[in-house]
């Protein structure tokens, strides 16, 4: 049988970009995930071998190594090309929305959950293009009704941001309790 | 009929109507909006309905999963996109009417055959109720286990062409669950001695990350589609008429969603494959499928909406999920420490009925909120995607964060939604991460407690329910490895038909050399030479 594979790449289910470098990383912290099996489970003397505490943690790592080793083997292009370079950039360019969610929750509790939710849809907003007075109204109505249904309608557990504590008496509770 | 008044009972009450009332609409306008959709909506919500009473909580998140589809079947036939993943075969013969001006009649008849479906369910199901309550004591540890075990392949093999990935992550799923406290022992596994990790990585935490941080990414990192609208003329009536004219696809395709739903596992996808094939090959006009025949949307929408009503079987009789919603719904019963499984369906049972009452209702508000509110509905379409994408992420916020508070649950979110975009990119499925956190939990508990009594491995499966199961579980890998032995001999069928001669001529030649040097190869050489002489032979010259 020659090496030519363009009839498994036709079959194959998804695209094929990137699907190497994903396998390849999925196999190998499986791997070094099961080479630290001994240190991080304990093997329990006079418990069943159903029963150890190293039994199910053994039985998915194996899995994830053996299903995961089989998938890469049967990746029809295990090389890499310019494509997969593309779509690994896009991959890493998905970091920035995780540094503005993760930097909205750093904020939240210091300057409190609708300031920050405003702030963060109309920023949103303006880095994705929609720069129309009324895109960034339509903004503003969405983070208001978000904080007020699940903040004072909902009442769910979200702390009152540290600034609050700077205004006057009744404002001050309504704030932390509603907004 | 007591049972049903005492169901009815547990829901005259406002707060479970408004309950209700506000899934069923919030269902619609999520199911509506393309890339949202109800694992999305279920995920950031799931936190919310902690504070609230089981059954409101449930039934908010029933009518979310009940209730998308209807919305989905809407972008389906009017924009060719559809709403949620299972709606994506209404597009098939929705579309179709759409661009022969009948977008309303398409509209009409996935509104009526999806309520066909739904009601047709939810009735099969109470009627099923008192022999699944005589079932579900059956089910011990041993069946237990291997119930979720079969759950488990069942999901693994659904994903054709993507199994060894499916099974590599369904496991990755089940190591996520062992991270943390170990909950006999108390010894702690692979938390790498750091203290954020000794509770665990919360099923919640993941499930935020995968479906709704991932899809906020996906639609933040996409393209807005221009999206453009067709006018809708005609009543909304007449799909009911319709739909009567079709009893029988309508009937079969309904069981067949009620059938693939309750195997856990399955689902909406199987159940629409295969209500559809059946529609064709029964059709007078097979031809016209995938060109706007009204008998392909009604197989797609009833098998589809049948399922959710039947996908709550598996989790209420034996507390196993079949899918990622409802394996989230799980962590809500969790949360009231009502347990689902066998007891529930023996002391509690108009608890049961009462959901799929709940259920019901849901099918008529949706209709009646349908047939008078679809020319507003359909404006929810053109959001843009980056927009949706920005509400999403601010969302996912309330989900993480309202659990604990921590910002070390919104950075592991964070991760798995940076995972799950990857995934997404690379159309790899990201259910059975979920689902083996949730059977890995099941699959632990329960093997431990069935081993206990257990002396020769036969003992596991000696009672009936486990031997079915377990024969259940040798059948379906059977057919999953007698399909993937069909696929390599068609691809290598495929491979030589294709192959090109020249590419191998030296091989040929060379097998052709060997042949002729053998025995046989050399008597047969000089038996031809000998009838038909060479002309270059000395011999003949003469």
């Amino acid at each position: 049988m020659s090496k030519d594979r363009s009839e498994e790449i036709r079959r194959f289910e998804g695209p094929l970009r990137g699907q190497a470098l994903f396998a390849i990383v999925f196999l190998v912290a499986s791997t070094l995930l099961l080479s630290q099996i001994g240190s991080e489970t304990k093997w329990a003397k006079g418990t069943q071998f159903f029963a150890q505490p190293r039994f199910w943690p053994a039985v998915s790592l194996v899995g994830m190594v053996l299903f995961g080793g089989l998938h890469l083997w049967k990746l029809p292009r295990r090389g890499f090309q310019r494509v997969d370079v593309t779509e690994w950039k896009t991959w890493f360019f998905a970091i920035e929305y995780v540094l503005w969610f993760l930097t909205y929750v750093l904020l939240v509790p210091i300057l409190g959950y609708l300031p920050m939710t405003i702030a963060l849809m109309l920023a949103l907003c303006y880095r994705l293009g929609y720069r129309t007075r009324l895109m960034l109204w339509v903004a503003v109505v969405f983070a208001v009704a978000v904080v007020v249904l699940f903040k004072s309608f909902l009442s769910v557990n979200i702390p009152g941001g540290a600034i609050y504590e700077y205004l006057p008496g009744a404002l001050r509770s309504f704030f932390i309790l509603n907004l | 009929m007591d049972l049903i008044l005492s169901s009815l009972e547990i829901l005259a009450r406002w707060d479970v109507m408004i309950a209700l009332l506000v899934g069923s609409i919030g269902g619609v306008l999520i199911g509506a909006i393309p890339g949202v959709g109800p694992a999305v909506a279920i995920a950031i919500l799931l936190p919310a309905t902690f504070s609230m009473d089981p059954i409101v909580g449930l039934t908010v998140l029933l009518g979310i999963y009940g209730s998308s589809m209807y919305g989905g079947s809407i972008p389906a036939i009017l924009i060719n996109t559809p709403g949620t993943a299972v709606n994506a075969l209404t597009t098939y013969d929705g579309y179709p009417m759409t661009t022969r001006g009948e977008a309303r009649r398409a509209l009409s008849l996935a509104y009526s055959s999806s309520f066909f479906g739904g009601v047709f369910s939810v009735i099969c199901l109470i009627l099923f109720a008192p022999v699944l309550a005589k079932i579900a004591p059956m089910f011990g540890s041993r069946e237990i286990f291997l119930a979720a075990l079969l759950g488990i392949i069942l999901v693994v093999v659904a994903h054709r062409g993507q199994s060894l990935i499916a099974a590599a992550l369904a496991c990755f799923g089940i190591f996520l669950h062992t991270v943390g406290l170990e909950p006999v022992k108390y010894s702690k596994r692979f938390t790498f001695d750091q203290s954020w990790l000794s509770s665990g990585v919360d099923l919640i935490v993941v499930v935020l990350g995968l479906f709704a941080i991932s899809q906020a990414i996906f639609l933040l990192q996409g393209q807005d589609e221009k999206i453009r609208m067709t006018k809708l003329r005609g009543g909304l009536f007449q799909g009911m008429r319709e739909l009567a004219r079709h009893p029988r696809v309508a009937t079969v395709s309904a069981s067949l969603g009620v059938l693939m739903g309750m195997i856990p596992g399955v689902g909406e996808f199987t159940a629409q494959f295969l209500s559809y094939t059946y529609a064709q090959r029964s059709s007078e006009r097979p031809d016209d499928f995938g060109h706007g025949a009204s008998e392909g949307l009604i197989a797609a929408e009833t098998s589809n909406n049948a399922v959710p009503a039947a996908a709550m079987v598996p989790l209420l009789a034996l507390g196993i999920p079949g899918e990622a919603l409802t394996a989230m719904m799980l962590s809500v019963f969790y949360v009231h420490n009502v347990v689902p499984g066998p007891a529930l369906f023996q002391n509690d049972m108009d608890f049961v009925v009462a959901l799929y009452l709940a259920l019901l209702i849901l099918n008529v508000l949706v209709l009646i909120f349908l047939l008078f509110a679809t020319n507003q509905l359909i404006k929810v379409v053109k959001i843009p995607n980056r927009f949706l994408g920005a509400a999403i992420l601010t969302l996912s916020f309330v989900g993480v964060y309202s659990l604990r508070n921590s910002f070390t649950d919104c950075l592991i979110a964070a991760c798995f939604g940076i995972f799950g975009f990857v995934l997404k990119r690379l159309s790899l499925p990201a259910v059975p991460i979920v689902l083996g956190m949730v059977l890995g939990g099941i699959m632990e508990v329960k093997l431990r407690a069935g081993m206990a009594r257990v002396k020769t491995p036969f003992d596991f499966i000696d009672r009936p329910v486990a031997m079915i199961l377990f024969i259940m579980i040798l059948g379906v890998l059977l057919i999953h490895f007698r399909r993937v032995w069909q696929e390599r001999k068609s691809l290598k069928e495929a491979k030589w038909q294709a192959k090109h001669r020249s590419t191998s001529f030296a091989a040929q030649m060379s097998r052709r050399k060997d042949y002729l040097l053998t025995e046989r190869g050399k008597r047969l050489r000089e038996k031809r030479s000998k009838y038909a002489p060479r002309l270059t032979d000395k011999n003949s010259r003469r």
